[in-house]
């Protein structure tokens, strides 16, 4: 069974169409990276399949059923910068607001959800943090504490917007380490990417978007010269022209 | 000292006003973490055309119809700032301020109308500009009282859901929450912990009851929880002693000191809260200023 999918999905802001009929499906147990140009529609592509965003039209299909009954299957990392960092709170309470689905209304946080938040903590890298101020860490580790809060969410699917944007490399490391590790316990990753430089060494699996799928499958197969010219419009420096295996430059 | 506090219609107001400070400073730390703070101005200001308009149609001072009219008319200009954010590509804060403006004005028309036309000057509407504590009456805080006390139930039962879409509202609704019917909720006990102050603070400063005790929460803690009860009980305790300098000692208008004494709190927060205060603050730099120069002088000695 797939992961993911979608059929003949469309979304817009206001008047314009930002995706549109979308296709795809995406197996379980891969490393997925979504890759495309600015403004393609990475982020609403994903927040489209959690239902953040409306759709004008389609379907979207989480392991054979609805988003609406798989949702606990599911867990998500958005944007770092889209959350006020300021707000009054510590790393251990974040961490535990990705149980907030098991959690019954009247009850305090039991030892057990304390004890599973730290051990996500500890996966990430950062153990000792848990009374630290959210407004005291660096970008890395606002990244990192995201990623341990969707750990907690403990889902066999996992939907992440640019986990490696503003973060630094011991941390991109650490954070693609730890990817291969739910690969390995056989979860489905998705993650929105644009390091095009990176793409082959992180995902097995490639979807290149620009308002459209324009190309998916694995990596090997999709991530050619000729597929990246046509997802950024000929628009890229290209550093080595080898086909089998683009390197590019920024776009 | 205290004799004055055998007044029975003194016990009320304060009574009142206490209870509004407690309710409104908690409330309003989720419009300050949420940023709308400013919307809170604009509601507070439209709830005088929806004072008016109720009484024109029902042609009585009863309080209760007069705040009914009052969270229509907010409710409307939080949906036409907004509505007017989606539909054109002006920014937020110039929506809100030609909201505030034209609700302003439109009641300050219906009050000279009001006036002029229906009541002569004996309808008392015009205290809802400047507001006018004395004039409660052991009705209007038993209804302020039964209002806040629902308000702040609802607030302790939704926390965890309030304090998750105003932290990460797109998590949030990934999590299956109903970010609207959670956010309408909250905007629902912002209005209404401004509309049950308007008669006591009036519509103009109302906003200050809002905003300032969690200004001045936030500088103290750095954990949610705590900042509502500081909010709280800064908000409650300005009440109390606005309302005290006010009704006895100066004989003033009782909102515009409440507010004062508030806006006293939060400069000793500003200036002497740890951590966040400009005090501790410049102690900080000059210490870590000064161990610093000594390290660089250590050294040269060293060298040399």
């Amino acid at each position: 069974m797939n992961a993911i999918e979608l059929q003949d999905v469309s979304v817009a802001y206001q008047k314009q169409l930002v995706l549109r009929d979308i296709n795809v499906n995406i197996p379980t147990g891969k490393l997925v990276g979504v890759v495309g140009p600015n403004g393609a529609g990475k982020s609403t592509f994903i927040k489209s399949i959690l239902d953040i965003v409306p759709r004008v039209s389609g379907d979207v299909k989480i392991l054979g059923d609805s988003y609406r009954k798989q949702r606990q299957k599911v867990g998500y990392v958005p944007q770092k910068e889209e959350v006020d960092w300021d707000f009054p709170t510590n790393v251990l309470d974040v961490v535990l607001m990705g149980m907030y689905r098991k959690q019954k209304r009247w009850h305090r946080n039991s030892k057990d959800d304390i004890d599973t938040a730290k051990s996500c903590l500890k996966k990430v890298g950062m153990d000792g943090y848990e009374k630290r101020q959210i407004n005291e860490l660096s970008g890395g580790q606002q990244q990192r504490v995201f990623l341990a809060r969707a750990l907690a969410q403990d889902s066999p699917i996992y939907l992440m917007d640019e986990p490696f944007t503003g973060v630094d490399a011991a941390t991109e490391k650490a954070i693609v380490k730890l990817l291969e590790e739910m690969k390995k316990q056989g979860k489905t990753v998705i993650v929105v990417h644009h390091d095009l430089q990176t793409v082959s060494e992180y995902f097995d699996w490639l979807i290149l978007l620009n308002q459209k799928v324009l190309h998916a499958g694995p990596t090997e197969k999709v991530f050619t010269l000729e597929n990246i010219q046509q997802t950024y419009g000929g628009s890229l420096q290209v550093l080595n022209t080898n086909q089998s295996n683009p390197s590019v430059l920024h776009s | 000292m205290f004799e004055w506090l055998q007044d029975p219609n003194l016990q009320w107001v304060l009574l009142g006003t206490t209870i509004l400070g407690i309710t409104s400073g908690m409330i309003g730390c989720f419009a300050v973490l949420k940023r709308q703070s400013l919307i809170s101005d604009a509601v507070a200001h439209a709830a005088l055309p929806g004072v008016c308009l109720a009484f024109i149609v029902v042609r009585d001072k009863e309080l209760i119809y007069l705040l009914i009219g009052a969270v229509i008319a907010g409710y409307i200009a939080t949906y036409c700032i907004q509505y007017i954010v989606q539909h054109s590509k002006l920014k937020e804060d110039t929506s809100i301020g030609v909201v505030l403006s034209v609700f302003f004005g439109f009641g300050v028309v219906l009050l000279t109308y009001i006036s002029n036309n229906l009541a002569g000057n004996q309808s008392g509407l015009d205290e809802f500009v400047f507001g006018q504590a004395a004039s409660l009456s052991s009705q209007d805080v038993q209804i302020i009282s039964i209002v806040s006390l629902v308000l702040v139930t609802v607030l302790v039962l939704f926390y965890k859901e309030f304090k998750l879409i105003t932290f990460d509202p797109n998590f949030a609704k990934a999590l299956g929450l109903s970010y609207n019917k959670i956010n309408n909720l909250l905007m629902l006990l912002i209005v209404g912990a401004i509309v049950i102050g308007i008669q006591t603070v009036g519509v103009v400063l109302m906003t200050a009851m809002i905003i300032i005790p969690p200004a001045a929460a936030r500088l103290w803690t750095e954990k949610l929880s705590v900042m509502l009860l500081l909010a709280g009980t800064f908000g409650g305790i300005a009440s109390l002693l606005g309302t005290y300098f006010s009704t006895l000692a100066l004989r003033v208008a009782t909102g515009p000191v409440i507010v004062l004494c508030e806006a006293a709190i939060f400069f000793l927060s500003l200036l002497f809260a740890p951590k966040r205060g400009i005090v501790y603050k410049n102690w900080v730099f000059r210490k870590l200023r000064r161990s610093h120069k000594n390290q660089q002088t250590t050294r040269k000695h060293k060298v040399i």
